[in-house]
Parts: structure tokens; C-alpha cells; sequence
């Protein structure tokens, strides 16, 4: 293998060389740049430019030039509702189910992880014991693939399953949680709360050990209370850790998808579709295939992304200085 | 027990337990109940037979009916205690059962077939580990293929991405020249868009390049990532440039000083990137979900959720298949979990 790979660069030298006769030392530059930038321009701005081209226009042809231009008809039929509040008055209530689903979904689920996150990191920040074996466990769940998360759980729920077990014999009896398009819910909130709470405990608990030991040692000497000093001296120093957190789980939470289509499939019924997922299925799964109406819906996905990136990009500059 | 008690009781420095520390232990403790336990039950549970898999309530370690041998019979018959009558305490093969009545021959008199009532019988159980259920994935379906999509996939796309990368950081790194600003500005952009939101020009693209239906159509549009290029120039701006400079008054060529020094030099954040790489894409879903639509093309993320869709009720395949896919990963955390940790802090995930 590595045989393999000295030899191709090797290779690669001879034209690079050839290059860097031609053009000179700095401007060479822009042959190490260029893989890079074929490959954003292709798959990251194009589809960018592209979407809008899509939104635009109607039919289920792939090719953009046999697609009819329909204008705004996409978002109009989007947003048609005579009111947002009651997503049956809405032409596409599809769309709307997955847009509050994902609205709910995001609140509990980037609630809960960001406050077990924190009070993880506070417990493992203490001076405990192996430390890096208990931050291990909290945090190996990240690695799991969502499918496998997925299974795990639906294995740990299906209706003969070790939980409803364990409540028969506590007498409390068994659910179907699945089945139930309120137990569903809340169960997708759980395991992706469980999948991804140890990336965001990590980050948390670099932030509180970046706090230094000395402002602790000047509130013990002033004797002030462990809940004065975690208000006055941990919150404050903590907060823009907090909020780059808060607003990466709001950029991941708006995009979930994988680990609750495998869970649910998205139902019972529509319960647990959130908006990517209504993406994937107006363009991808069903016939005919709706590639105008999801490039809108994406359109506005994109929208709230970009103003939560752009906020992210302005706290972590402000926070780790570039 | 005693020493396990004061290793996990003990806190460092002082001497006595404050409540606090109870308190937090407690949650430790729970925590990893909460974490661990749902794995090692998807583990034990995958090496149960169907029979066990559908006994409710479920017994934590893995049961099966034992066999025994009996002269004149090719197969070994399952094995019972029988509890009540004549027979008492003796163990016994069973030949057939129906309608409540089994039929059943005392090993050591292979000749006689005796009538009981089914009540009279105790199936004797012991642990065992039914590895057929991983076996029989290689022969009922085509798991080799998945994995090998997915190693395929994993592997080429994360040598893909280091080069490509590395290659970018380099040029934004070390050399001075008109638009690098505008390009970092690019980088930085490309950031914002997720590939969640331009899945349907995304499919076009691919579709007009001939890779729908093809693992490059997986491997070459995540190659070039904002992340992996920021990760590497950070690192790589520490390099001091007096090393390059030196290498030129040997007449080295600039790319001979890419890969020969630089490379080299930046390998822990390489292995970072390396790691978080091959993390991505053994687990990536909704991309190739899109672009990969027949079964030969699968990987194994794609194989597993497309099972438990058709093989509901099959959960001994499920389970298995379930624990193969994670394996990798559960070996590369074990052996790289320092750098795991570094990284993803470092980076802020995806």
C-alpha cells in the first residue's frame, strides 16, 4: 500500500515540476489549490447556484432544460395556509407537520443534550477517578452509526423487548412504544439525545478546564458557597463555550434525519418526519418525483443554516481568535 | 471487593466523602449503565437462538437445549429431564412431539420409544453461544459484498480526502500569492452549506457525471472538506518556514517539499483528519441512500436499514449483522481514542 502511494507521488511530481518551472514558486500555488477547488466548485457551489434553478421550475425530469419554469409556484405551494398555526388548513400539510416536528423536535432535543452535556462535564470536570474512562463512556456513542444506534434501541423497544419485560415485571405493564405517535417522539428525542450528547460534553468540559484554577482558589478563600461560585464565576466564564454549543446542536438538530428514518421510518403516521426527511421523499423516494418542491424546501432549510452558521462563525472568531 | 469499593470511593486529596461526591458518582454510574448497557444487551442478544430471541420475558445470558447423542439417530435429539412418573430424574432424548404428548428414548436403550405427557418433561438448558446466527449472514446474503462496499468506500475516499486536503492547507498555508484571502473566504463559505440542502442539484451532478449508481458517486463529492483544509492549515502554519527554505537551496521542487517535509511533518494532524474520516464515511446514510439504489451496491449501512425493513421478524441476522457494522469502529475507538477526542474537539465535529 504505501509502495503504491510513494510511487504515485512520484508520479505526480513530474507534472508538478513541469509546473513549477512554467509558473514559478508562488503561483504554483494554485496547482495544489486546484483538486480542492474542482471539487468545491462542483459539489458545493454549483448545487448552491443549481437549487435555485430547481426551485424554480416543475415536472420530475432530472435535467434542468426539460423542466418547465413555474416561477414561484414551488414556495407558493409551500407556504399556501389560510394559517400557520393549523397545519390542516395547509395545502402542503405534509410539509408543515415536518416543519413543527422538526421545530419540537430541535427545542427538546437541544435542550436536553445541551443540559446533560453540561452537567456531565461538570461531574467529570470534579476531581473523580478515571476520568478518562468515564468521559470515554459518555462519549463513545458518538461513533455508532445511526443505523446501528437505530436497531439498538428498536431492539431495546419492539413490544417483546427487554424494557417492556423489565415493566411487566414491575407490574407498571407493557407499552407499544413505536406504535404510539407521542411515545415515538419522545423516544427519537432520547436516542439522539444518547447518540450525540458526548460530542458536546467533550467540548463542554474543554471549556470549564480552559477556566483557571486561581478564580476558584480566590472564591474558596472569600468562602463563597459552591452555588455563588458556579453562578458568579462557572456560567459567566463558560457562556461563549455554551453558546458555540448551543448553536453547532442547532445546526445538527435542524438537519436530522438519519438515526430517526431508520428508528421510525418517520411515523407512526407522520410523527416523527422531520424536514430533511420530507426533502428525501418529495425528490428522491416517491413517484413522481418532486425535485422542484424539495430544492424549495431545502432553499429554506439553507436559509436557517446560513444565519446559524453566520453566528457560529462570528462566536467561535470572537472565542478561539481565528 | 474491598479495593474495587475504595478505588471507587475515594476522591483524591481529601479524605472523606462529601455528599456531592456520592452524588456524582451515582450519575457516573448511571451513566454508564445508560451507555454501555443497551450495546452489550444488542451483543449478547445477537448470540441467541430464534427460540431464545422470542422468549418473553428475555434471560440476559444466551440459553440453548442442549443435544444429546442417541444410537441410531443421524441428528442429536434435544435433550430433556423428565420430572414426573417412572422416569423420574432420567435424561432423555425426544424423538417427536405433538398435541401435547412427546415421544422419547432413554439414550442408553435406543430401542424403546416411550409416550409421556409434555408436562412431564424439563428441557435441559446451558449457556450457548449460537455463532450460526454470524455465519449464516455469509450464506443468506451478500454480506461480503456490503463490507467490502463499505471498506471500498471508507478506504479510498479517506486517501482521497487526506491528499486532496493536504494539498489545499499547503498552498493556503505556506505560500504567498494574489486571492488567498478570497479563497480561505471560499473554504470558509463552503461551510454553510451542508450537504442535507443541495441534495437534488447534488443528484444531478452525480447523474450527469455517470456516478449514480457507482461507490465513486459516494467517494468524490464529500472528498473536499472546509474542516479537513482548516484542520491541516492550522497545523501546518506551525511549521517553520526556514525548513522549506532550506530544502530549496537543496534545489528540492516545491512538491518533493509538499510531500518529503511537510506530509511528514504534519502527521498527528493528518491522523486526526485520517480517524475522523474514516469515522464519517463507514457510517455516512443519507448520501449514499440517494445515490446507491441497488442491492449489489449497498453498503452496509444501506444493507442494514434495508433489512430491518424486509426481515422484521428476522432479528438473529438482524442482531449480527448489527453487531459486524459496528466492530470497526468499536476497534478503532478502543486503539485511537486520545486522538478521537482531540480531534472532534479540535474541529467541531462535521
Amino acid at each position: 500500500m504505501l509502495n503504491i502511494i510513494s510511487a504515485a507521488m512520484r508520479v505526480i511530481e513530474i507534472p508538478m515540476l513541469a509546473l513549477q518551472r512554467r509558473l514559478g514558486i508562488n503561483r504554483l500555488a494554485w496547482a495544489f489549490l486546484l483538486p480542492n477547488l474542482i471539487l468545491f466548485g462542483l459539489f458545493a457551489f454549483l448545487p448552491v447556484i443549481l437549487n435555485v434553478f430547481y426551485a424554480m421550475t416543475g415536472g420530475d425530469n432530472v435535467l434542468l432544460a426539460d423542466r418547465p419554469q413555474v416561477g414561484a409556484r414551488n414556495f407558493a405551494t409551500l407556504l399556501d395556509c389560510q394559517n400557520y398555526l393549523d397545519v390542516n388548513s395547509c395545502r402542503e400539510d405534509k410539509f408543515w407537520r415536518a416543519v413543527w416536528n422538526t421545530i419540537w423536535f430541535v427545542i427538546l432535543q437541544v435542550g436536553f443534550m445541551v443540559g446533560f452535556a453540561l452537567l456531565t462535564a461538570i461531574v467529570l470536570n470534579r476531581d473523580i477517578r478515571a476520568r478518562g474512562f468515564f468521559r470515554s463512556v459518555f462519549f463513545f456513542p458518538v461513533l455508532l452509526s445511526p443505523v446501528v444506534v437505530a436497531l439498538i434501541w428498536k431492539w431495546i423497544l419492539q413490544r417483546e423487548g427487554v424494557l417492556n419485560a423489565f415493566l411487566d415485571w414491575t407490574g407498571v405493564g407493557g407499552i407499544n412504544w413505536l406504535v404510539d405517535a407521542n411515545w415515538a417522539f419522545g423516544w427519537s428525542v432520547f436516542i439522539s439525545v444518547w447518540a450525540h450528547m458526548g460530542f458536546y460534553t467533550l467540548i463542554l468540559l474543554a471549556g470549564l478546564q480552559a477556566i483557571p484554577r486561581d478564580v476558584y482558589e480566590a472564591a474558596m478563600m472569600d468562602r463563597a458557597s459552591a452555588w455563588r461560585t458556579f453562578r458568579r464565576i462557572t456560567m459567566p466564564l463558560l457562556a461563549p463555550t455554551m453558546l458555540v454549543v448551543l448553536i453547532l446542536a442547532l445546526i445538527k438538530g435542524v438537519q436530522t434525519f438519519d438515526e430517526v428514518y431508520a428508528f421510525t421510518g418517520g411515523g407512526p403516521g407522520t410523527a416523527t418526519t422531520f424536514i430533511i426527511q420530507y426533502i428525501y421523499e418529495e425528490g428522491f423516494a416517491g413517484a413522481p418525483r418532486l425535485f422542484g418542491l424539495a430544492a424549495a424546501a431545502s432553499l429554506l432549510v439553507a436559509g436557517v443554516l446560513v444565519v446559524l452558521t453566520l453566528i457560529q462563525l462570528r462566536l467561535s472568531r470572537n472565542n478561539v481568535d481565528g | 471487593m474491598a479495593r474495587v469499593f475504595s478505588f471507587l470511593t475515594a476522591t483524591r486529596g481529601k479524605g472523606r466523602l462529601h455528599w456531592t461526591d456520592w452524588v456524582s458518582y451515582s450519575y457516573l454510574i448511571i451513566g454508564i449503565f445508560l451507555m454501555f448497557g443497551p450495546v452489550i444487551w444488542l451483543v449478547l442478544s445477537s448470540f441467541k437462538t430464534a427460540n431464545e430471541l422470542d422468549r418473553f420475558p428475555p434471560r440476559f445470558l444466551p440459553y440453548a437445549q442442549e443435544t444429546v447423542e442417541v444410537d441410531g439417530f443421524e441428528d442429536p435429539l434435544l435433550a430433556f429431564t423428565v420430572i414426573d412418573g417412572d422416569l423420574t430424574g432420567e435424561v432423555v432424548g425426544q424423538t417427536r412431539r405433538a398435541a401435547g404428548r412427546a415421544e422419547i428414548i432413554v439414550p442408553s436403550n435406543p430401542d424403546e420409544r416411550i409416550r409421556v405427557t409434555v408436562d412431564q418433561l424439563e428441557p435441559i438448558e446451558g449457556i450457548s453461544f449460537a455463532t450460526e446466527n454470524y455465519t449464516d449472514l455469509f450464506e443468506r446474503f451478500n454480506f461480503l459484498r456490503f463490507f467490502w462496499n463499505s471498506t471500498f468506500i471508507t478506504v479510498t475516499a479517506t486517501l482521497l480526502m487526506l491528499l486532496v486536503n493536504s494539498m489545499a492547507a499547503f498552498a493556503l498555508s505556506k505560500y504567498e500569492f494574489k486571492g488567498r484571502t478570497s479563497v480561505l473566504l471560499i473554504v470558509i463559505g463552503t461551510l454553510m452549506i451542508p450537504q442535507t440542502v443541495v441534495l437534488v442539484p447534488l443528484f444531478l451532478i452525480v447523474t450527469e457525471l455517470g456516478m449514480f449508481n457507482s461507490l465513486w458517486g459516494v467517494i468524490i463529492p464529500g472528498a473536499a472538506t472546509p474542516t479537513g483544509v482548516f484542520l491541516l492549515r492550522q497545523y501546518m502554519i506551525t511549521i517553520p518556514d526556514e525548513i522549506l527554505d532550506a530544502a530549496r537551496m537543496d534545489k528540492a521542487s516545491e512538491w518533493k517539499i509538499f510531500w518529503r517535509i511537510i506530509i511528514p511533518l504534519s502527521a498527528p494532524a493528518i491522523a486526526v483528519l485520517a480517524i475522523l474520516a474514516i469515522m464519517w464515511r463507514w457510517n455516512d446514510f443519507l448520501w449514499p441512500l440517494i445515490v446507491l439504489t441497488r442491492t449489489e451496491n449497498f453498503t452496509l449501512q444501506l444493507a442494514l436499514n434495508s433489512f430491518q425493513g424486509e426481515l422484521q421478524t428476522d432479528w438473529t441476522s438482524l442482531l449480527a449483522m448489527t453487531v459486524l457494522t459496528l466492530l470497526p469502529i468499536a476497534a478503532v475507538f478502543m486503539f485511537l481514542q486520545k486522538y478521537i477526542a482531540t480531534g472532534i474537539a479540535s474541529t467541531g465535529g462535521k
